[in-house]
């Protein structure tokens, strides 16, 4: 069919596709974090720049917030890898019910896991490193499992099924071709992780007991309690330096490990275990992963049930009921953050996919390109409590006061989510078979029609998985929401964190009721996401 | 145009409109804003009564923390985010005063108020509620053991109270600041560290926060922990008798009246409030009879008016120590960070 000229010329959409992130970063990220750390710089604080990066309590606290990170990573692909593997290789009844449910840990608020955690840990691990790593691993699982698993999922066996004809051996076959197939979005999962445990803040101040600081915690202490500017601002500086650093060597990483012509579509990859050492596999890989992730979430749920010495559902009836912890019903609160979620996912999935095809576009990987790739990154990584004072002087005055216009929450939301939403969907795009591209061109298909012929539809699946991730993501935010939403429209996290600040039973009961609501509203809405796909879906 | 094209125009277009109304225009302001920390509850029916006495839209804005909400205002002092701040303590006072946030404001209702909780002359800032920070045991723990309670900071020292104590950081939580200040206020500068020195040795728990301290690790609460003191709020024990069901004949928590630290809480006109005049009649809603009998229910905090009366829970259960532990704003300000920094030192590492 010769439908008009596509009134996106690859000009016009590279314009589009670089332009719109580039702008959202600008104004909501590089603006207000560029203002704070001004006003910290140049009028704020006694101590010197210089004797705050020469500080040795400034070392030890970097040396620290790096280690744990890199090792916390490592124990998050290490715990994950069994479960990503059978997620990645064999169909079995639930499948989509595992993908779903182990997102729920990453929407939790900290301070319920980590009481969680502190019910169910020996007395002699409750508060040291070992604790920071266990509850980091439990809470990124869900980041491997997911950016990895979908990736494998659409590996073509055949190259390797190909090199075991030719007599290679199951474990050289693994480290040479499926590794180095699965690589870049390994190195992508890496980079969250790592971001996410790099700038964490409540588990490691409540696990690991008042001897560690990471470098986010730290800023919120010159910031807030000592109200020392400065050094808040230095320190932010070198937060960010770090992550710059690591966000610049994963996407290297990624764009140079990346290999085409890999991908097929997940019902061509996936079958069903075979033999019993494959049903023990997926067995023992899911069950595994239920273990860990069950544990600390069994306690929550028996939490909520708890009413004195015995058991009853008084907690959830009481969430329909006013309470005095907040201006709204709790129930409220649900639908609050099913609102908000999803404005932040339909702002993140339409930004973060114009970048992933930015990434990902045109066969060429500039360094301009992953300059911008890396940029989009940065929000994961840079201090959230900086990012909120930045908020409040940079949209200051008329007509940009936005400092307390409801918008804002979806829009810091899909800050956070929109980096995700480009890791999930860049490595899908860089695998389409340029061949494909290369025939329809040749058939006549103008630039815009390939696009939505061949790489919408193969995108779609990954888009659907990707905006399931950041709404579950924005479900959970808590930073951005604390400080901006308005108490007559608290979020789930708020309410949680409301009822959890009161004493008595029934509150907190209430809280960790509320806590379970979170987790199923997450199950459900990620495993509904994953239901969609085009109808005229390719082959993916 | 792709479905995507459209959904951005759409979202573009949306965000601008949105961003227009959520600047408003001139005119008289219909609105007044409270910029207040995330603590701070207000019953529906309280705040509707202000709405229909006053003729002004109450929006609340909650920006973190006390500390954090403090902060903000510190940073956009002269051009602020609302028309009044409620929630800066006295640990926190002189640093606010310092930063010259507020427009005085001597509300005619201050005749009702017990003066000593008027802490600024010059009425930049007014008393709105006041809450002890004490030390709480859990009574039934004590009575199986057939021990005595703590009856005082001292006790704590004794080898019999080994390993019961849990304490919040006072690096990273307020009522932990208060403790710290609570035991300076009573040993001096320069015997405090000493009494530190003991309770380490006699086996304090420190953690992060109160959630942790009170809700996981103290006995008395729903997390059923094993330490059965807890540095908590003076009107915990009634926390505990509403909040349960049953609910007990009696509380099962109580104080420790003699470590009692006040802690006052107030509110004050914002410099460069849009809305000056509403902000005054804010401050006055907040010390009439209906917003101070609100708070003890809502945010478990007493009443600074006089004739305010509390909920009956409160009457049996809570005890307001007759003179509490106390430190001068400007001293705590001046000491804050250097006490904290030798507290940790001296208990942590």
């Amino acid at each position: 069919m010769d439908g008009p000229r596509d009134p996106l010329s690859s000009r016009a959409w590279r314009a589009l596709t670089y332009g719109v992130p580039l702008a959202f970063l600008a104004i909501f990220f590089l603006y207000p974090l560029a203002a704070i750390v001004e006003r910290g710089l140049f009028s704020g604080g006694e101590s010197s720049a210089l004797d705050v990066i020469t500080d040795p309590v400034t070392r030890d606290v970097v040396w620290f917030t790096v280690w744990q990170a890199v090792a916390s990573t490592a124990l998050t692909i290490a715990v994950a890898f069994p479960a990503t593997y059978v997620l990645g290789r064999f169909a079995f009844p639930g499948r989509s019910v595992v993908r779903a449910v182990v997102t729920v840990p990453f929407v939790l608020p900290t301070v319920v896991v980590a009481l969680a955690f502190l019910a169910i840990l020996p007395e002699s691990l409750e508060r040291g490193w070992i604790a920071i790593l266990v509850a980091h691993a439990f809470f990124n699982v869900a980041v491997v499992v997911r950016v990895v698993g979908t990736f494998w999922a659409n590996l073509d066996p055949r190259v390797s099924e190909a090199a075991a004809t030719l007599g290679a051996a199951p474990m050289r076959r693994f480290v040479e071709i499926t590794l180095r197939l699965l690589a870049p979005a390994l190195a992508a999962a890496a980079a969250i992780v790592f971001l996410f445990s790099f700038t964490s803040f409540g588990i490691v101040l409540i696990l690991g007991g008042p001897r560690y600081a990471t470098l986010e915690a730290e800023i919120y202490n010159q910031a807030v309690r000592i109200f020392d500017l400065r050094a808040a601002a230095v320190l932010s500086l070198v937060q960010l330096a770090c992550v710059a650093l690591a966000v610049w060597v994963t996407t290297r990483l990624e764009a140079r490990l990346a290999v085409r012509g890999q991908l097929r579509a997940e019902r061509d990859v996936l079958r069903k275990p075979r033999t019993l050492g494959e049903k023990a596999i997926v067995l023992g890989g899911i069950g595994g992963l239920a273990v860990f992730l069950g544990l600390p979430l069994a306690v929550l749920v028996e939490r909520s049930f708890a009413v004195g010495d015995g058991h009853s559902l008084e907690a959830y009836r009481a969430l329909a009921r006013p309470t005095a912890a907040l201006l709204a019903t709790p129930w409220e609160a649900v639908v609050n953050s099913i609102v908000y979620a999803g404005a932040a996912t339909v702002i993140a999935v339409v930004v973060g996919g114009l970048a992933a095809f930015a990434v990902a576009g045109s066969g060429r990987r500039s360094r301009g390109t992953r300059l911008f790739d890396g940029a989009l990154m940065l929000p994961l990584g840079a201090s959230a409590v900086m990012l909120g004072f930045g908020f409040v002087i940079a949209f200051d005055r008329a007509p940009i006061d936005f400092r307390s216009a409801p918008w804002i929450v979806p829009v810091v939301q899909a800050l956070v989510a929109i980096p995700f939403v480009v890791r999930i969907v860049a490595p899908t795009l860089r695998a389409i078979d340029e061949r494909l591209r290369a025939a329809a061109a040749m058939l006549g298909a103008s630039p815009g029609r390939v696009r939505r012929e061949i790489d919408l539809p193969i995108v779609t699946r990954a888009l659907a998985i990707a905006a399931g991730f950041a709404f579950a993501i924005s479900l959970g935010e808590f930073g951005a929401t604390v400080f901006l939403a308005r108490p007559d429209r608290p979020t789930l996290p708020v309410a949680i964190f409301r009822f959890l600040g009161r004493p008595g039973e029934q509150n907190a009961a209430q809280a960790y009721a509320l806590a379970v609501v979170l987790m199923a509203v997450t199950a459900v809405s990620v495993f509904l996401a994953e239901r969609i796909r085009l109808r005229r879906g390719g082959w993916i | 145009m792709t479905p995507w094209h459209n959904a951005l125009v759409a979202t573009v277009v949306s965000a601008l409109a949105l961003g227009a109304a959520g600047c408003g225009g001139g005119g008289t302001p219909t609105s007044v804003v409270l910029v207040t920390h995330d603590s701070f509850v207000v019953s529906n029916s309280v705040k509707k009564a202000f709405e229909r006495e006053s003729g002004l839209k109450l929006r609340i804005l909650q920006s973190g923390d006390a500390g954090e909400a403090l902060t903000k205002a510190l940073l956009t002092a002269g051009n602020p985010q609302g028309d009044v701040l409620f929630g800066v303590d006295n640990n926190l006072l002189s640093r606010a005063l310092d930063g010259d946030l507020f427009e005085p404001y001597e509300s005619p209702a201050l005749a009702d108020l017990d003066p000593q909780y008027v802490l600024d002359p010059e009425h930049r800032v007014t008393p709105v509620d006041h809450g002890e920070v004490c030390l709480n045991y859990d009574k039934a723990w004590f009575a199986e053991r057939g021990l005595t309670p703590p009856a005082s900071l001292e006790d704590l020292t004794d080898p019999r109270y080994k390993g019961v104590l849990v304490v919040e950081n006072p690096a990273t939580s307020t009522p932990g600041l208060a403790f710290l200040l609570a035991t300076i206020a009573r040993y001096g500068k320069s015997g405090w560290q000493d009494y530190w020195r003991k309770l380490r040795q006699n086996g304090v728990l420190v953690v992060d926060g109160w959630e942790d301290a009170y809700n996981v690790r103290f006995s008395g609460s729903a997390g059923k922990g094993n330490r059965p003191v807890v540095v908590s709020y003076a009107s915990s024990p009634p926390a505990e008798v509403i909040f349960r069901t049953p609910r007990p004949a009696e509380a099962p928590t109580a104080v420790v009246e003699s470590s009692c630290f006040r802690q006052i809480e107030f509110a004050g006109v914002l410099r460069g409030a849009r809305n000056e005049d509403g902000a005054r009649k804010l401050i006055d809603f907040m010390l009439s009879k209906r917003f101070q009998e609100d708070v003890p229910l809502s945010m478990f905090v007493f009443p600074v008016v006089r004739d305010a009366a509390l909920p009956p829970e409160f009457e049996r259960f809570a005890v307001v120590p007759s003179s509490p532990l106390e430190l001068p704003p400007a001293e705590i300000e001046a000491n804050r960070d250097r006490w904290v920094g030798e507290w940790t030192d001296l208990v942590i590492r």
